[in-house]
């Protein structure tokens, strides 16, 4: 992973001893609130429903063992013992006192750490998949390019006031795992003889107005990523719109013009300072990538006689590593996910302290010292050779991280809802564990296969609801809580945004409509089609059926 | 004008004496030293300002929906530019000095007017802005402390514009 160099730590420290001043002058009544406010987003604090709320960065999800003890010790001495990754990879702490921050922000930078642009209406975390370098099928780490552009986002002048939040997403594996195309910038990194290049998507996003981002290029070289998103950002920052907070993300401004048009303005721009000192060298890619580049790996052998036994014995164990243990692009190493998602142990995506510290141990002992965080919520091991696997699983299963339910319909995605957020129309995570515990016999689960469940509280779609296959968003009526639910929403290269089925539910509907759903995809299911293979195919119809005739029999 | 902050020679300085006065509405006569939005601006100007024969005494300000282009025939002629930041929130003018300075070459002066506070005042400046009208209800000798801002500095920007890369 990246390794903070001496201009990293000095910008990190002087920024707490910046933001220091800031809290200072807020608590003495100098700042008012209402100045205060976007330079406390910009380095991630929000006012929520019961107290502060902190952000902290995670760039591209990765952490060390150390960081993850660092995140660890503010949760158990800043907060209540846990913390809530969330589907930005980033993690939350809910229970912060504002006096507080400066220390923990100083607590963060000595480990290389920091919460700069996690809010605000800047550039926010840069983004990629929790595999990066070392998915099977990927082409190239993304993770050197996705540094390269976190730094230069980072405080960059002209871009603090945007009109809006602004997220950039990479990805550079086969399969889309970032879920680029539904971000302001999605780039989409691929080699061509020899050459990287990438492919830019812009104007994706969720929220009230969910979009699949358009392409803008194909064949951007990767020299010239840096001037080309400071010229979608400079033509967004002169035209976005400012009047209306619901209409100032750029994909409005992308359909307001048309993706042609936008695009000519994207290049009349770039056209100026392509060839400017923004043109990146190899000398710093190389300086950047070197930083990622692992020891070798220990040859392995791809055949281990005793792991295999080990799955013939243990359904349990086998059932683990058939769900949330991933390929790897060395022989013999696997990349293992955690679950956060135990069901009714805790909501989707809280890690205690104690846990987090033992998620530390085992990437030194069993991976590479490294871990991931997904944007499922869920952590990652990589690096871990097969015949680890089972020590693992066994301390995994003790701690509660060894659900197997990796991409299956109880590996719920939400938001954290009414319970915290201030925003939110109705609760995200009593849905979500009621629906867990319907799900709770995995046989049946299993049998139902990867499915995706995203909820969100409110249309800010914080739990991704659209691309779901899946979605529930909470709606208010009349002042109840309400779940209005779509199906047919995925991520990845085949993005699409789900449809909604019809008349919102209840809360104690919910598990019993997704039971329903689930039996109208095993009745119509041909073959191995997974669930989203079988919506496709049939259409919202018969699920819709499905769902209202039974509900119409009920009553 | 008063709480002015000059970046001179090097150094950054409280302004007592600024002649400058910023007229949005419509009063006539116009005082010498005027800074008048961009229409207000042309139709109070000879034809020899504008046609870049001789400069002009009044200052011009661009609100964030300007196009700073609309400016290039009468750099010459100016001496001043101000930027009109109706909301330290609103981050257009930022890109507008940035554009002035980098690609129109703007050498004189240019002014943050508005919104202007500390906190904003070291990413003004990065952006090129080298005077700035603070707020009147706040502290000058106390905004002076803003202009500083971080030591290191990743990307480009008008008045470095190599990237960190370039320079380590
Ligand atoms: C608890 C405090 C939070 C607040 C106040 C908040 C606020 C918002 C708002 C207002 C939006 C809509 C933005 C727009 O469309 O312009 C949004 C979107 C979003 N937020 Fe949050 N959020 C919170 C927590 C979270 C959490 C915990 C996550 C991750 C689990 C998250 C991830 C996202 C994502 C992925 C989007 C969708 C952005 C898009 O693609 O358009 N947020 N949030
Ligand atoms: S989706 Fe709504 S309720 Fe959920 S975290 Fe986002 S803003 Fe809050």
């Amino acid at each position: 992973m990246y390794h903070y160099d001496d201009y990293d730590r000095a910008l990190v420290r002087e920024r707490v001893a910046q933001f220091r001043d800031q809290v200072e002058r807020r608590l003495s009544g100098e700042l008012t609130e209402e100045e205060f406010l976007p330079l406390r987003l910009q380095n991630g604090l929000y006012l929520q429903r019961h107290a502060y709320m902190l952000r902290v960065a995670i760039p591209y999800g990765t952490l060390s063992a150390d960081q993850l003890r660092a995140l660890a010790h503010v949760a158990s001495v800043f907060d209540r013992g846990y913390g809530h990754f969330t589907t930005r990879q980033n993690i939350q702490f809910n229970w912060i006192e504002l006096e507080q921050v400066p220390d923990i922000l100083e607590w963060l930078a000595e480990h290389d750490m920091h919460a700069i642009q996690t809010s605000g209406n800047c550039v926010r975390n840069i983004t990629t998949e929790a595999f990066a370098g070392v998915a099977a099928d990927e082409w190239l780490d993304p993770r050197p390019l996705a540094e390269i552009l976190r730094q230069w986002s980072t405080v960059n002048p002209e871009f603090l006031f945007l009109p809006r939040k602004f997220k950039i997403a990479l990805n550079a594996s086969a399969e889309d795992r970032a879920a680029i195309q539904v971000h302001d910038i999605g780039l989409d990194v691929y080699r061509q003889q020899e050459e990287l290049k990438l492919r830019v998507m812009v104007g994706g996003g969720l929220g009230r107005t969910p979009i699949i981002a358009k392409q803008l290029r194909d064949d951007l070289s990767w020299v010239d990523v840096l001037s080309y998103v400071e010229a979608i950002l400079r033509v967004y920052n002169r035209h976005g719109q400012r009047d209306n907070k619901y209409k100032a993300r750029i994909k409005i401004l992308v359909k307001a013009l048309g993706i042609d048009a936008f695009a000519e303005e994207v290049n009349r721009e770039w056209e100026q300072i392509k060839d400017g000192p923004a043109r990146l060298t190899l000398a710093e890619y190389e300086r950047v990538a070197a930083s990622f580049q692992r020891s070798a790996y220990a040859p392995l052998s791809s055949v281990d006689l005793e792991h295999g036994a080990r799955l013939s014995q243990e359904p349990e164990f086998a059932r683990w590593v058939e769900r949330n243990v991933m390929a790897h692009k060395v022989p013999g190493y696997s990349n293992v996910v955690l679950s956060t998602k135990p069901g009714l142990a805790a909501p989707p995506g809280d890690v205690t302290a104690e846990q987090m510290r033992l998620v530390a141990d085992w990437a030194e002992r069993y991976g590479c010292g490294e871990i991931r965080v997904a944007h499922e919520q869920n952590l990652v091991l990589p690096d871990v050779p097969r015949r680890q696997l089972y020590a693992l699983w066994r301390e995994a299963l003790e701690a509660g991280l060894a659900t197997a339910n990796v991409g299956l319909l109880t590996d719920v995605i939400a938001c954290p809802g009414g319970d915290f957020c201030s925003l939110a129309n109705a609760r995200s995570i009593p849905v979500a564990q009621a629906i867990q515990a319907r799900f709770e016999q995995l046989d049946y689960l299993h049998d139902l296969g990867s499915l995706s469940l995203n909820i969100s509280g409110c249309m800010n779609a914080c739990g991704h609801h659209h691309i779901g296959n899946i979605g529930i968003l909470g709606v208010d009526k009349n002042g109840s809580e309400w779940y209005q639910l779509t199906l047919g929403g995925s991520q990845g290269q085949q993005a699409a945004l789900g449809k909604v089925i019809g008349p919102a539910f209840a809360a104690e509907e919910v598990p019993e409509v997704i039971e329903r759903i689930a039996s109208v995809y095993l009745q119509l299911r041909r073959g191995d089609e997974t669930f989203l293979d079988t919506y496709n195919r049939a259409g919202l119809e018969p699920f819709r059926v499905g769902v209202y005739q039974a509900e119409g029999a009920a009553t | 004008m008063i709480n002015l902050i000059r970046l001179l020679e090097g150094g950054a300085r409280i302004i007592e004496d600024d002649p400058w006065q910023l007229l949005c509405d419509d009063k006539t006569p116009v005082p010498s030293k005027a800074i008048l939005p961009l229409q207000r601006w042309k139709h109070s100007q000879s034809e020899a300002v504008l046609q870049g024969h001789e400069t002009s005494s009044q200052g011009v300000l661009l609100q964030p929906d300007d196009e700073p282009e609309a400016l290039l025939d009468w750099l010459p002629v100016l001496t001043l530019i101000a930027i009109d930041f109706p909301s330290f929130r609103d981050g257009r003018g930022y890109s507008q000095a940035y554009l002035l300075r980098s690609r129109l070459g703007w050498q004189g002066e240019l002014r943050a007017v508005g919104d202007v506070l500390r906190d904003q005042l070291a990413h003004m400046r990065q952006c090129g802005f080298d005077s700035f009208a603070v707020r009147e209800d706040k502290s000058a000798a106390d905004a002076l402390k803003g202009l500083q801002g971080l030591s290191v500095f990743y990307g480009r920007s008008a008045i470095e514009p190599r990237p960190l890369f370039r320079r380590r």
